[in-house]
């Protein structure tokens, strides 16, 4: 069986794997990091999205082996280790951008990515189309959308909390 | 997914090697386009060959008047590269637009002109511009590259290393995506210059097809009025839920206006 | 006095306390959870709409690696159908048709999706390697996927002892009424339409683990629902043959449910029985394209409607006929969506005096249709709101003055309906107004001009409706042919120092209960959210409820935990009248305190529980210890939100796609505890009725194949094919509830599609369009201005 070596969250970790194991089945099944779901098999509601070596990648859509070496971080890495939430997970909790909670950990890692790319700031338009590769059934998208702007402007320091932002 | 044995070669003679040595071996990329379907079970490849380590698949260069462009190359590299925007900005447009930001952060050129999708983006940009397909053992002109649905040129151990696309005067790219897979449904990719005037579709047809009647109006008068008026016959074209051949035949009339607007 | 700082009660947009587990990728899914020594199971789904099976040979996939066993029906022999749980009786009294719903298929596949064996296995790939390797024989059916093909002469028979497709024909409201009205009618107004069936997708997929204990004889079934007593009923009692002290059901965070995980599904009980067989523990979780061949479906109605105005644009009478695609079997709950759930709903909130309905449900070789959120009441509302749209166009009235003429009066409640319903409260001239304001419907037209400047065709379109929710009395839907009861269960449990946790039989998949329903307590008890905690989904933790679906939590569930509240207080004052030495009837309490009243002795709750659980200072000959009441609550009548959605709509001509552009909400939904969170249902609400109105088709060719399998051409909305939801509420409170709310679950995906449609026509409204059906995709618009050109 292929062996991989990966880091998760800052640890690492070498793997046993099949050939066909995916990332998702990996952090899932072999690390028990269940913070990562499937939603569907068509690589198209981004549920599963992790950050591999800085960039969101959909974790169903990339087999285990050829994340040897590979830096993952997932939604369990996010907050830092004293429990503070990243910015954008505050403001998921603050502008009730999540209902039941499935697809949170994939927008918010997705969310991440997207703001971290676009230091000038995005519009409330390009916010949505940038979550293309994310669906929620829940929410409408309506307060994800605000969660991001808002969250936006910490991750880039131009404000500094959220507080009080979402009456 | 069935299960198959995976080698990750470092060089493309050891890769063209491992491809010829075992006939139901597959190339991996980025996966984008392969996985999906192993995930269904619509293909079984006894070996997958990882071409993610070879060196010489990779980087965006300007050779004379082309843009080479790594097989390797991720559709978010290519969407955000100076040298691309520079010499073709309709081909950063075109990347911009692949899928979803996860699928750009993951697939490749190589892997998407190699499949020949249908429904894919680049292979309208390689017909539609008249681009060269770089391969392990030879060069073959975009015009004899797709032959037809998910079939191309490419032998079963040839592997496609770069694209070196002619840089034109003026090039533009517009598509209708299917509402639900967001692949495309129809879409023209327009070019203007040194390779003539031409108008790929992609989306409509079976495969990425040129439009002569658009070329020869585009030629005698490049505007958007000069391809809008242009029928294309639904003959042929692709039928779903989605869209009819009539449907995508009148889309691939709206698509080339806005690409030749987009171009400018 | 004792108040909660800040405050967090009724009416404070307190933020989830769920949030942050789910945040941090700590929820834990019914896929999240592995048992020691583990198996997978993977059910072999019929590939046919129709076929005949012979036999079946699973030789090779047993000796596959990994495989533990393989089960057909046949190694389940006596093991009971999938039952279900509501009645409905024919024009003439007779019972509906109701063929057996076998958990594994017997002799026949009928539906594409069909589960016809299961393997077990070591792994899930193990289990799905070896499902490829059992050969099937089948004999294949012409089969009738569509209500019109079902009904056709000749048409393949669903159940061989039901030649005419027919599960029931049934009826509502006065003919000879409504006859009579008609023929006085000074217009008449006829309506054809198709309410497109739909595909629920909760994101999470559904899940099942079986886990059965040998030395206690007790199983356990971990499971993706929204009403896990619900599901040890049905499937201990019908199915497996359990009692309920051996089996627990426990229903951890669920991943969205929309009503698809209301219904007692085969593969609950084919991990519950495999496991008992096996004594290992096996899971099974779908994968999406089998969501798409196995949850139960939404909508699939095909109806005539006609109504009758007198000369000023009075409604007179209306006459429904609807047939309904069951599907192949009947799913849970099946039977009471197209009937109850829809034809009472036929008055919506205009005052017409005659109305009858007829029925037909009908089998096809589909997969089985069942309440999806609102179920039946955005049939019925999308009905009535094209109809009003088309009469108004027909007979020149305008299409708001022609609904404030027909609303029910402000000072007419209550109000009954012909169609059986009696509404408490509504105050549907206030929605309109605010909305309309709030819309600028005044000023549309500059809006419209200037799209047209821009190449874009913009449209309005005004929705104002009314639900029944909160369901529901159970005498009342007992009489109607339910085979449960309706009420709500609700534990308060004040602990020794004060905290509380509170048990209910409502669960949250979404709905923010751990908050909303710890504001209740803070609101009332005083005790802050924070130590507040919510208990829910666990059969062995929870006295019997009846789960979350039909917008029941708040104003049932909520209800049943107020009365225990109320238990909670009435026996405090007796414990601390006599801390305080003082007389019961002088005990007063508020939000956390006992005062003698007219005085300054007080005692906190907190001191009162301890006393409770540690007597030694306590009333111990007339009162037990302990503060823990529990109250189930059986509503006295539905409850009923109204309120008027207004989308706006730009139709880009050259491709025909719709953009939806501006939707206002206001909604009446009773009181409302949490703000945020109603504003987060509506704008989901919102977000599934314009997917039916413009994305979402569940597609099934002649042959019976699912053509619309995957979300490769099933259609979800995108965050950039919605627009910001602007959601505000006006509220007239239930009268017949303690807390005086009605429910906000589902009032966004019931007011919005005609909203959406009624503003598509509009846009096209230079181009002769009458109507045009759901979804309202591009080919479609497209193919609608391509034919009005050529």
């Amino acid at each position: 069986m292929p062996q991989v070596t990966l880091s998760v969250n800052g640890k690492s970790h070498t793997v046993e794997v099949e050939g066909r194991t995916l990332l998702v089945e990996l952090l899932r099944e072999k690390l028990r990091l269940t913070g990562t779901h499937v939603g569907c098999d068509t690589s198209q509601c981004g549920a599963c999205v992790v950050h591999m070596n800085g960039e969101s990648v959909k974790s169903c859509t990339t087999l285990a082996v050829m994340c040897d070496g590979a830096q993952v971080t997932t939604i369990e890495g996010l907050a830092k280790t004293d429990g503070t939430l990243h910015p954008m997970q505050e403001a998921f909790r603050e502008y009730h951008a999540l209902q039941c909670g499935f697809c949170t950990p994939g927008m918010v890692m997705s969310a991440v990515d997207l703001v971290q790319k676009n230091p000038q700031g995005l519009s409330e338009q390009e916010i949505r189309e940038g979550l293309e590769g994310n669906l929620c059934r829940c929410t409408g998208y309506h307060n994800i959308v605000k969660a991001i702007a808002a969250a936006q402007d910490v991750m880039h320091g131009r404000r500094e909390s959220l507080a009080a932002a979402a009456e | 997914m069935y299960d198959f044995a995976y080698h990750k070669p470092s060089s493309l003679a050891e890769a063209a090697r491992l491809l010829a040595a075992d006939p139901d071996a597959k190339a991996i990329a980025g996966g984008h386009t392969l996985l999906p379907a192993l995930k269904h079970r619509l293909n079984r490849p006894s070996s997958l060959v990882d071409l993610s380590g070879i060196a010489e698949m990779r980087g965006i260069r300007r050779e004379g008047d082309s843009l080479v462009i790594g097989a390797l190359t991720r559709h978010e590299a290519v969407a955000r590269s100076s040298e691309v925007k520079s010499a073709i900005p309709a081909l950063v447009h075109l990347a911009q637009h692949i899928g979803d930001t996860q699928v750009r952060n993951r697939g490749t050129i190589g892997g998407s002109v190699a499949n020949n999708d249908p429904a894919a983006d680049y292979p309208a940009a390689v017909l539609g511009l008249g681009a060269t397909v770089r391969t392990s053992r030879r060069e073959i002109p975009a015009d004899e590259f797709f032959l037809g649905m998910f079939t191309t040129a490419l032998e079963p151990d040839e592997i496609l290393t770069a694209i070196a696309f002619p840089i034109p005067e003026k090039a533009g790219y517009a598509k209708m995506r299917n509402p639900a897979s967001r692949y495309v449904m129809a879409g023209a990719f327009v070019s203007k210059g040194k390779m003539g005037v031409r108008v790929a579709i992609n989306g409509a047809g079976p495969c990425v097809f040129r439009q002569a009647a658009m070329e020869a109006a585009l030629a005698a008068n490049w505007s958007p009025e000069a391809v809008a008026g242009i029928k294309q016959s639904a003959d042929g074209l692709n039928s779903d839920i989605h869209g009819s051949a009539e449907y995508r035949a009148h889309l691939v009339s709206v698509m080339a206006k806005r690409a030749v607007q987009a171009a400018g | 006095m004792n108040v909660v700082h800040p405050f967090e009660g009724i009416g404070a947009s307190v933020r989830r306390k769920e949030d942050r587990r789910f945040l941090s990728g700590r929820g834990q899914y019914t896929d999240d959870i592995n048992r020691p020594g583990q198996l997978y199971a993977h059910i072999l789904r019929s590939p046919h709409a129709h076929a005949r099976i012979g036999a079946i040979d699973t030789t090779a996939a047993r000796a596959m690696p990994g495989v533990e066993a393989i089960y057909t029906s046949a190694d389940m022999a006596g093991i009971g159908g999938l039952p279900c749980g509501w009645q409905i009786h024919n024009k003439d009294g007779t019972p509906m048709a109701e063929p057996k719903h076998p958990v594994l298929a017997e002799g026949k596949v009928r539906h594409v999706g069909d589960p016809v064996a299961v393997v077990i296995a070591a792994t899930r790939q193990q289990a799905r390697d070896a499902a490829e390797a059992i050969e099937v024989e089948y004999d294949v059916l012409p089969a009738a996927a569509t209500l019109a093909q079902a009904q056709a002469p000749g048409a393949p028979a669903v159940h061989d002892d039901l030649p005419a497709n027919l599960c029931y024909d049934w009826h509502i409201g006065e003919k000879a009424a409504v006859d009579a009205a008609f023929a006085q009618a000074a217009h008449r107004v006829v309506f054809e339409t198709t309410n497109n069936r739909l595909v629920p997708n909760a994101m999470e997929p559904r899940s099942a683990i079986g886990d059965y204990d040998a030395t206690t004889g007790e199983h356990t079934l971990w499971t993706t629902s929204q009403n896990p007593h619900v599901i040890r009923l049905l499937m201990g009692a019908f199915v497996l043959n359990l009692p309920e002290a051996k089996l627990r059901v426990v229903a951890p965070d669920v991943g969205g449910g929309f009503g698809s995980k209301i219904y007692h599904y085969a593969e609950e009980a084919i991990v519950t029985w495999a496991a008992h067989k096996l004594e290992r523990p096996v899971k099974w979780t779908s994968d999406r394209t089998e969501a798409f061949m196995s949850d139960a479906h939404g909508r699939d109605h095909v109806t005539r409607a006609e109504l009758a105005l007198d000369k000023d644009g009075k409604f007179l009478a209306l006459h429904v006929q609807t047939q309904a695609n069951m599907g192949a079997y009947l799913s849970t709950f099946a039977p009471c969506v197209p009937t109850y759930l829809y034809a009472t709903l036929l008055a919506g909130v205009y005052s017409t005096p005659a109305i009858y309905a007829e029925v037909k449900a009908v089998f096809t070789h589909t997969v089985p249709v069942d309440a999806y959120r609102g179920a039946g009441r955005p049939e019925a509302t999308y009905l009535l709101e094209r109809l009003v749209d088309v009469a108004a166009k027909q007979c020149g009235f305008d299409r708001v003055e022609l609904r404030r003429k027909n609303f029910i009066a402000t000072d007419a409640f209550p109000y009954q309906t012909p169609v059986a319903l009696q509404y408490d409260s509504g105050d549907y001239f206030s929605t309109l107004d605010q909305a309309l304001q709030s819309a600028d419907w005044a000023g549309f037209e500059a809006r419209r001009a200037e799209a047209k400047a821009r190449g874009k065709l913009r449209g309005i379109g005004i929705s104002t409706y009314l639900e029944a929710c909160g369901i529901a009395p159970s005498a009342v839907v007992g009489s109607l042919g339910a085979r449960a009861g309706l009420y709500e269960v609700g534990t308060i449990r004040v602990h020794p120092t004060g905290s509380v946790t509170v048990l209910t039989g409502a669960h949250s998949h979404g709905q923010g209960h751990e908050t909303t329903f710890a504001q209740l307590v803070a609101d009332k008890l005083g005790v802050p959210v924070a130590n507040v905690d919510i208990v829910h989904g666990d059969t062995a933790k929870v006295p019997f409820g009846m789960g979350t679906y039909g917008s029941r939590s708040l104003a049932v569930g909520g209800s049943a935990m107020d009365k225990a509240m109320d238990k909670i207080i009435a026996k405090g004052k007796r414990i601390a009248a006599h801390l305080m030495e003082a007389s019961v009837e002088d005990v007063e309490f508020e939000r956390g305190t006992f005062r003698v009243a007219g005085t300054d002795k007080t005692k906190a709750l907190a001191e009162v529980s301890l006393a409770a659980y540690v007597p030694h200072n306590y009333p111990i000959e007339e009162l037990e210890p302990g503060l823990e009441e529990t109250a189930f609550y059986d509503p006295k009548n539905f409850t009923y939100p109204g309120g008027c959605h207004i989308a706006e709509v730009e139709i880009e001509p050259e491709t025909g796609r719709v953009q939806l552009v501006n939707f206002t909400a206001v909604d009446d939904v009773g009181r409302v505890i949490n703000p945020m969170i109603v504003e987060g249902q509506v704008q989901g609400g919102v977000a599934q009725g314009v997917g039916q109105a413009l994305l979402e088709a569940c597609v099934y060719d002649e042959a019976g194949q699912l053509v619309s399998a995957s979300m490769m051409d099933y259609c979800l909305p995108r965050a950039e094919d919605l627009a910001p939801v602007s959601v505000a509420t006006h509220t007239t409170l239930c009268t017949h509830n303690p807390l005086g709310v009605k429910g906000c679950g589902e009032v966004g995906a019931i007011g919005s599609p005609p909203a959406v449609i009624n503003a598509v026509v509009d846009a096209l409204r230079d181009y002769g369009v009458e109507h045009v059906e759901m979804p309202a995709t591009p080919q479609k618009i497209w193919s609608i201005l391509h034919r009005q050109q050529s």
